[in-house]
Formats: structure tokens, sequence, C-alpha cells
């Protein structure tokens, strides 16, 4: 093995040590909670997602019209020109997001994808004091799951843990290969 | 290299693992989503198929070309007034004001509906309003330069004029018989609102009049006969989904001045711009009385109180579905409760008619089942929304502008699918709502009272539609195309006797019963019904 190669290999052992370390900068608990979170967040979105997606008579028109903030915004949107568009673009929002978060792809995009979502589902009804509340199974004032979730997005887009579980670690690994190349 | 290699190797095992560990859960929750939903819809069809319920809305009514329809307006008060703008009519102040309202609420769509409705092309050729106001209003603004509307100071000049086709009686309940007889002996179609009579004895004279002129076409103003949900509740009905119903429960439950008929009296009333002798027609002579003139619902002289008044609505949508007829017998109880104010018609009334003869047909032996009670249940004091239910033994229908069936715990014609829980007792079997794709503007409880009964409007194509223009259409379109309205006079009689049945009943506090082959109500020795029903001694 020639100087160079030598060289090289400590280059890539480096690299990935940085790479490791980016990812295990907290302790392994941190890392498996975070994991967690993104799964279990992936597996709402997508069942979501799917469970419309093969209801043909779902759509999101009763939850828009009866909106109690932003009405008119969400009204417009429920419009008979618009509905079926939001109606598609929520069920492939739903599910990339899921993917995304599950098998660990794009999860920067996904968590942002989420949040887009979730802060639209929570601004058609707020838990607001004076508006009107529709059915829920909790009780909620100001905040609610919608905005915890959200939330929990945000947490997941400042520490996407893509290196240690997931699709992503493989780009990752390539990105690193294709350094020594 | 050896290092390297090694170093990749056991990378790429853990990589392996750890990046492709979502797949499977991906998958997992891809599936069990898709089976979720799938099952459930392979339920929900296969209900629907069992229950082969046929959701059709009723067939729209002729066309409405020809030469336009020279129509009188008797009586221009606040009901006049809504059936003129049913018609295409509405007063240069209605406009104004909803203008004015469209332009602060942009949600408010009362005047572009207005705007947007079918013409049926009919010109208002006549008035006869015994208040000077109301028929200034009529001339003011439905005159055009081409047809200016001429006032009658009777009804009778009115249809004997040759200027009217047809004419519309919006006018007190006593004055209703009398005028559309003469109309129909002139010739003249006629449009009535409900009750279609004020006493027993009218009402065959009435019947009579209709049936010596076949050509004349007669309505009586039941308007929610063209609610969208009716026939497909027929249809539930004949399919047997309900077994054999036992009861019926209707209400009415209002709790504000207006639905109390404690309407605004107007300043310009006053014994030279009323007509007073004219209004009290064939009621008790008694000096003017601005009261009795303008809330007339009241007392039982003008109006027929809840019985006439409401109850009538509730008996004909329900004989709309089951054509049940007169009941055997009806017994009444109430009593002047919320509203002691000087009136003397009842604002509480509980009214059971009974039907020992009529059947939906079971699902149980036969001979087994036999017989219903209506009822009508009402207060003028309390608005909770009650909803109407035709109980029958295997489900309930609850039934308003839209339709939901529940199964019953205990049915036997669903009894297997219960005990395999494919139906669950507490989640409705079917829900028609053929309002799925409208939005409403709704917004007060006795609108939303009114809309659920389908008296302010029912749904086309899921468009919001005036319940009222569709049934004066209906009567427009019969009279231009031929055809008998789906409220004439055999509904109409039946309605009137049904009602009379329960004001009577109140009245003597004893069972009136119906003796169904000699059509009469059953009398006792010396009794005068028509006297009893109209008598307006203050009886509390």
């Amino acid at each position: 093995m020639s100087f160079f190669c030598k060289v090289e290999v400590a280059n890539i052992v480096q690299l990935k040590t940085e790479l490791i370390m980016k990812s295990n900068e907290f302790s392994s608990g941190q890392n498996n909670s975070l994991i967690l979170l993104r799964i279990l967040i992936g597996w709402h979105f997508l069942y979501e997602g799917v469970l419309k997606l093969y209801n043909p008579a779902w759509t999101s028109k009763g939850y828009l019209l009866s909106a109690s903030f932003f009405k008119p915004f969400f009204v417009w949107i429920s419009g008979d020109s618009m509905i079926g568009v939001v109606d598609t673009l929520n069920i492939v929002g739903l599910i990339a997001v899921g993917v995304g978060l599950l098998v660990g792809f794009k999860i920067k995009w996904a968590s942002v994808g989420g949040i887009l979502l979730l802060a639209m589902y929570y601004l058609a009804h707020p838990p607001f004091p004076g508006l009107e509340q529709g059915p829920a199974e909790g009780s909620y004032w100001i905040v609610n799951k919608n905005l915890i979730e959200l939330a929990a997005l945000l947490v997941l887009y400042q520490f996407p843990v893509y290196t240690s579980f997931g699709i992503e670690r493989f780009f990752n690994r390539k990105k690193a290969e294709s350094v020594t190349g | 290299m050896k290092n390297e290699d090694s170093i990749f190797n056991r990378w790429s095992r853990r990589d392996m693992l750890k990046s492709l560990a979502g797949i499977p859960v991906l998958g997992t929750v891809w599936f069990a989503g898709a089976k979720l939903t799938g099952s459930a819809m392979q339920e929900k069809e296969f209900l629907l198929e069992t229950l082969n319920i046929k959701a059709a809305a009723p067939p729209a009514s002729g066309p409405m070309s020809g030469a336009p329809v020279r129509l009188g307006i008797i009586g221009f008060g606040i009901r006049g007034e809504q059936l003129c703008r049913a018609l295409g009519f509405a007063t240069k102040e209605w406009l104004a004001s909803m203008k004015e309202s469209a332009e602060k609420n942009p949600n408010d769509t009362r005047l572009k509906e207005f705007l947007d409705q079918e013409n049926l092309n009919l010109k208002i050729t006549a008035v006869c309003d015994v208040f000077d106001v109301n028929a200034d209003r009529v001339i003011n603004s439905f005159s055009t330069p081409e047809n200016k509307v001429a006032r009658y100071a009777t009804h009778k000049e009115l249809v004997a004029s040759g200027q009217v086709d047809a004419v519309i009686i919006a006018t007190p309940d006593h004055w209703h018989a009398p005028m559309a007889i003469d109309a129909i002996n002139a010739g003249v179609h006629v449009y009535v609102e409900k009750p279609m009579t004020h006493n027993i004895s009218e009402t065959y004279a009435l019947r009579d009049a209709v049936r010596s002129h076949e050509k004349i076409v007669f309505q009586v103003g039941h308007q929610h006969r063209q609610t969208q949900s009716f026939l497909t509740a027929m249809d539930i009905i004949n399919k047997k989904t309900l077994g054999h119903i036992s009861l019926i429960t209707t209400n009415t439950n209002r709790n504000d001045d207006n639905g109390a008929w404690q309407y605004d009296i107007h300043e310009k009333a006053s014994p030279e711009t009323i007509d007073w002798d004219m209004f009290l027609g064939s009621a008790p002579k008694v000096p003017f009385n601005k009261e009795h003139f303008f809330r007339w619902r009241k007392w039982w002289a003008y109006g027929s109180g809840l019985s006439g008044d409401l109850l009538t609505h509730d008996y004909d949508r329900i004989n709309c579905l089951l054509k049940m007829g007169i009941p055997t017998s009806v017994m009444a109880s109430g009593g002047i409760y919320t509203h002691r104010d000087g009136r003397n018609v009842p604002d509480v009334m509980q009214v059971n008619m009974e039907y020992p003869d009529f059947s939906t047909g079971g699902s149980q032996d036969a001979g087994k089942e036999k017989g219903m009670t209506f009822i009508y249940s009402a207060t003028l004091g309390n608005q909770f929304d009650r909803g109407t239910y035709l109980m029958g033994h295997d489900a309930t229908m609850e039934l308003g502008n839209m339709i939901t069936i529940y199964a019953d715990a205990r049915s036997t014609r669903f009894a297997d699918m219960i005990k395999e829980k494919r139906i669950d007792p507490n989640v409705p079997i079917y829900q028609y709502n053929p309002m799925a794709n409208a939005t409403d503007a709704v917004t007060s409880a006795t609108a939303k009272y009114f809309a659920n009964k389908g008296l302010l409007w029912t749904y086309r194509d899921g468009k919001r539609v005036d319940s009222t223009f569709l049934h004066m259409r209906e009567w427009l379109s019969c009279i231009r195309n031929g055809g008998t309205p789906s409220c004439s006079i055999t509904e109409g009689f039946q309605e009137a006797i049904s009602a009379h049945m329960a004001g009577l009943s109140y009245k003597l506090g004893r069972r009136i019963e119906w003796d169904a082959a000699a059509e009469k109500i059953i009398t006792k020795p010396g009794e005068d019904l028509d006297a009893i029903l109209v008598n307006n001694e203050v009886i509390v």
C-alpha cells in the first residue's frame, strides 16, 4: 500500500468518523428516542393518508367548510374548482411525509411538509377561546395535538438523525465513498 | 485495502439493516390501512345492497312556456309576501333591505338566490287586501308600464273580473274556504295556504267544489312535499326497512314571539286603512281591534292554533309518505302555558292520532303487528329540536331534510347481521344527505328548525332551492301542462279533517272519532261541531 493510499484511507476513516460523530452527538438513548419519534409520526401520517387514499368518498370539504378561523380562505379552497386538487394534495402530502419519516428519506423535507399540513389543520380549527370547537376526544385551550405534533416535527427537522436509521444512511455512505473515488 | 474492506463490509451489513428497517413498518402500516378501509367499504356496500334503497329526487315539474299566467293575490300579509317572492315578485322595500344586507355580509346570498331563480312566466294582475298599506305595496312594487296591478275591494270582484287565471289565497284561516270556493266557481285556479279550511262543513263544501270543476287546478300550501328526501323516504318504507311502524313522533318547538304569532302591529293600522267588516267575515262581530287583525292566529275565530297552523305541516309530511289518511280517533290536550296574553288557542298541545288498522308491513309473523299512533307534540316555550321519528320494529328513521336510519337492537329483519356485528344499532345503517355538497349560511335557530322540516328550502343537485318555489311551480305546471298537484283536494281534505278533529278534542276534552265508511266525524246528539271548533270564547 502506497503512502497516498494510506493517507486516503485515513481521510475516509476520518470523514466517516465525523459523519458518525454528527449523528452520535447524542447518547444512544437520545438517538433512539428521536428515531422512535420519527417512526411514530411517520406511522401516523402514512396511516391517515392511506385511509383517505382507499376511501373514494373521503373529502376534506366538511372540515374546510366548518373552519372557525381564516374562514374565507378555507371556504375558498373547498370550492368546487379547488377541492379535488386540495384533497389530492392532502393525500399525497400525508403519504409522502409518512413514507419519508418512516423509511428515513429526505427527513428534513418531510418534516417541513408535515409542519405545513399540520399548520393548515390547526389554523382551520384552532382551539382558541371564543371559537366554536368541533368534536374532540380531549380538552384543549390554544394547544392541541396538531400543534404538539407540529412542534415534534420541528424537533425532527432540527435533529433529523438521518445517518443512524433509514435509507438516507446509504446516501450518506455513498457520499463518503464518492469522496474517496 | 484489507483494513478498508473489512470496515466497509462490517458497515454494509449494519447499514443494510438500519437503512431498510423502516420499509417493513411502511408496508405493515400501508397494508393495515388499505385492508381496514377496504373491508369497511365492503361492509358498507353489503349493507347498502341489502337495504337496496334508491335515493331519488322528485321529478321536475313541466315547462313554463306559453302565455303568462295572470295571477291575483288575495292577502298580502307576511305569508302572501313570501309566496310572491317565491314566484319571483319581491317588493321594492325587500330588495333594498337585501341589497344592504348583502353589502354588509357577503355570506348573505338571499338576494342572489332570489335573482337567480327561474322566471315562472306570470304576471300579477290583481290584488285584494283589506289593509290599504298591503294592497299599495303590491301595486307599487309589481305594476309595470304594460301591466298595472288592479286592486279589488272584495275577493268576489277579483275572481269575477276576468283579469285573473289563478289566485293565491293567503288570508286568515276563516276566509280560506269561502274564497277558494268562489274562485273555483268563477273558473279560477287556486293555491290556498294551510289549513285548507277553518271548520268541518266547509271542508266538504270545498271538496265538492273542486270535484265538480275538473279543470281547476287546486293546491294546498304544504311546500315540504317538494323536499328532496321524500321519495327516498318513501322507498325506505316501501322496502320495509323499518318493519312495522307502531309509533310516529312529530313536534313543534318554538321559543320566540314571532313563532308564537306575536307579529308586529303596523303603525298605519286604523279603521280608515282596514276594512274591518270584511276582515271579520263569518267571525263574531267585535269592535275594530288591531291585535286581532295582525295576530289573528291567536284566536279560534280567525285561526286554528297549533292544530291548524303547525300540526298540519307535520301531519301532511307523514301523510305524504305513508298515505295513512284520516285517523280513526284523535285525543288532544294542552293549554295556554307560555304566552298568557289574551289568546285563546293553546300554545302547548299534544295530539295522539290512532290508526288501529294501518300497517306498513312487517318482518314478524302475519297478524302479529297492526296499528299505529301518530303523535304531535308542541310547545311555543322551548325550541329544542326533537326531530321527527318513524319507529318500526326493525329500524327507526329520523326524517328531516336529511334521513338517518338506525337498526333496532331487537329487530327481526336485522337480527343475524346484528349478531354477526355487521350492524351496530348505535350507528346509522343508512344516511341520506341531499345537502352533502351545499354550503349553508343558515344562522337562526328558527331558520334551522324550519329548514330541517323542508319548510324553507330543499336541495336539487346539491343546490339549495326554496321549497315554496317548487310547490308553486308544480301548481303552475299543472295549470299549463295538465296533471294534479301533489297536495290537492284529497290530501287537503285529510289534512283539514284531521286538524279539526284535534282542535275539537282539545276543546271538548274527549276522544273524537271518525266514521270512515260514512266519511263523518262522529257527533253526539245536539252537538254542533263547527260552532264548538270556531267558538271564540276564552277557554283556559
